[in-house]
């Protein structure tokens, strides 16, 4: 076994805001979306909570956008596992090996290991996919708020409510997607811990120090594969 | 000298208004329109010197809701003038004629008026069958509309049916009805939203046209943004409720009775875009909030689908009635929950020998499995 560098810091710190920022988001959104009632006999301008809980959503919000925006040019920029031609399942060779592992890791209907050392390709499209999902999530986010902004960043958003055909819509999606998030999470984190569990490579711990481990003669294979 | 070439302060005067009630007229109509105070004398102006603009008010699938509102207006001038008088030239529910009557007086106003006449439509248009859904003096209303729109100066689409389709346009929609702007192009449109839209706001748009000889300037679902840049929640008095999280849960409890927010019964003021907050109804008396009631979003598209009214989330299409996106999500969530638990113990007994295997010699051979 020798290790192989594979998150670089900026790639790990982008992995840590986005999962805390969307933590905080669909946490303070589940509570926009259905506050709990009190019963009050308190004056309005005693109490701000309801105020506060959307601000910590839109500063989450600013957050998670432009730790999202850095890893698009980190994808561009970063080293072989954060490169963008990895999300995007463009050869053929890509769609086979997700076949591949559907059947392996999922379906466990074949046994064999898994060759790759970042994402694999199956993850890698789940994460391309939860990219487009970030995307409309910022869009129809964005578009909502931007009638009750003044900023510049929210107003370029403006034009999402109306192709959609107004804020009802609009807002309905924002708030249905939170449960994509939600869905993804529960499977990432599962997954993390079966592949560690599975292929032995220090998954968990690769996305806190960066390191992964292959097995010698590994990547020569790889490369083999990738001919 | 024909109606068509008197002033309103002509018609005015000669309904028996003083001048002082056509200049309180003119200074409420620029104060609508959010204009600064000099340009008061600009509407007056506009209004006495400018001949009438011919109006030709076609009703289609509705329920006259918008002119019901219309003749409601706070100020008795409106209705007056701009109506009777901006001179409905042609109007199925008010006008004098009828029959054959009417629809020469239809035909007349498009000819002398070419490219000069107001096309206001109030109702949607059903396609389906050709149209046979709505037909008004053997045509279909498909054909009036295509006719009289095809010389008007602009469209002014009266409420939601015309701007947005309504409930005859909710699902399944059966007769295929559409709103004007689906129908015409290449004509300004103005979309007059809210079902009915506020009285005021109708004969703003109205007299704006006539004052700057021009259309308002609009937003991007073509409403002017002097009645629709924002939204109900941004006017709304209770919003200070809102901000505080007090909320009402049910109508008749204490919260209804402190008039707390009405967020949680289903209130659409957050997503919807009118100016009832600021004008009122009804002459400035009240608005469905303030009388309890949540805005149920009557000014934006796809409101009776977007239901039900009294629930702040909408209703999941294809799960059946009472399925919100929270209980689908939940459902997704439980399902899930066991998808990995399944997985997870398939996985513990497939590997149960290579976890022996290997506790047994700590080499590596897992590429042999
Ligand atoms: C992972 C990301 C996010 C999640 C899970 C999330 C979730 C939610 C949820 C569930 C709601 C309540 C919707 C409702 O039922 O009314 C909401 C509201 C909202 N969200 Fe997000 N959101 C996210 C990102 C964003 C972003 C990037 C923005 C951009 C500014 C944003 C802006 C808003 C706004 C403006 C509201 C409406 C708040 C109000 O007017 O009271 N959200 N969000
Ligand atoms: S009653 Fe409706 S419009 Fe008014 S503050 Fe509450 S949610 Fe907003």
């Amino acid at each position: 076994m020798h290790p192989v560098y594979v998150w670089e810091l900026p790639v790990r710190f982008f992995h840590w805001i986005n999962a805390l920022s969307i933590v905080a988001l669909a946490v303070t959104g589940f509570i926009i979306g259905d506050p709990p009632a009190i019963q009050s006999a308190t004056e309005a301008s005693f109490s701000y909570w309801f105020g506060t809980v959307r601000i910590i959503h839109f500063i989450a919000a600013y957050v998670f956008f432009f730790n999202f925006v850095f890893r698009i040019y980190w994808g561009f920029v970063g080293n072989r596992f954060a490169n963008w031609k990895n999300f995007i399942p463009y050869t053929k060779r890509s769609w086979i090996d997700m076949w591949e592992i559907i059947r392996v890791d999922i379906l466990q209907i074949k046994s064999a290991d898994n060759p790759n050392l970042g994402h694999n390709a199956l993850a890698s499209f789940t994460y391309f996919i939860t990219f487009l999902a970030f995307l409309l999530q910022v869009l129809t986010g964005f578009g909502i708020y931007a009638t009750t902004s003044s900023a510049w960043l929210p107003a370029l958003f403006a034009w999402v409510p109306a192709m959609l055909g107004g804020d009802m819509v609009t807002r309905d999606i924002h708030h249905l997607m939170m449960w994509v998030f939600a869905l993804f999470a529960m499977v990432h984190v599962y997954l993390v811990f079966y592949h560690d569990y599975i292929d032995w490579n220090g998954t968990t711990s690769s996305i806190i120090g960066g390191w992964k481990f292959q097995e010698e003669g590994k990547e020569e294979r790889e490369k083999e594969l990738d001919k | 000298m024909s109606k068509n070439q008197k002033t309103y302060y002509d018609l005015a005067i000669e309904k028996g208004y003083s001048r002082r009630d056509f200049m309180k007229f003119s200074a409420m109509m620029a104060a609508l329109l959010g204009l600064e105070s000099s340009s008061i004398g600009q509407v007056a102006k506009a209004l006495e010197t400018k001949t009438r603009i011919p109006v030709i008010w076609l009703h289609g699938q509705e329920c006259t809701c918008c002119s019901e509102s219309f003749i409601r207006s706070s100020h008795p001038l409106v209705a007056d003038i701009l109506l009777d008088k901006i001179s409905l030239d042609y109007t199925e529910t008010l006008m004098a004629a009828a029959g054959h009557q009417a629809e020469k007086s239809l035909q007349d106003t498009i000819r002398d008026y070419k490219g000069k006449y107001i096309l206001a439509v109030e109702g949607s248009i059903p396609l389906n069958n050709n149209g046979v859904y709505c037909c008004i003096g053997g045509k279909t209303f498909e054909q009036i509309v295509e006719e009289a729109a095809k010389d008007a100066y602009a469209v002014l689409a009266w409420g939601n049916c015309a701007s947005a389709g309504c409930v005859q346009a909710a699902k399944p929609n059966p007769t295929g009805a559409v709103p004007i702007h689906k129908m015409i192009s290449g004509k300004p449109l103005i979309n007059v939203q809210g079902c009915p839209p506020i009285a005021e706001v109708m004969a703003g748009v109205l007299v704006h046209i006539l004052t700057f000889g021009q259309i308002p300037e609009l937003d991007r679902l073509k409403r002017p943004k002097a009645f629709y840049s924002r939204r109900v929640h941004d006017t709304c008095y209770r919003r200070p409720n809102f901000d505080a999280g007090l909320f009402v849960q049910s109508f008749d409890d204490e919260n209804a009775k402190r008039g707390f927010c009405l967020y949680k019964m289903g209130c659409k003021g957050p997503v919807t875009y009118n100016a009832c907050g600021v004008m009122e109804w009804n002459n400035g008396t009240s608005f469905p909030i303030k009388s309890g009631h949540p805005c149920i979003g009557c000014s934006e598209e796809g409101f009776w689908d977007n239901g039900p009214f009294y629930t702040h989330l909408t209703n999941f299409p294809g799960f059946g009635i009472e399925s919100t996106a929270d209980k689908v999500g939940l459902g997704l969530g439980i399902a899930t929950g066991v998808g990995i638990a399944a997985h997870a113990i398939s996985t513990n007994i497939r590997k149960r020998s290579l976890i022996n295997k290997v506790n047994g010699k700590p080499e590596l051979e897992k590429n042999e499995s």
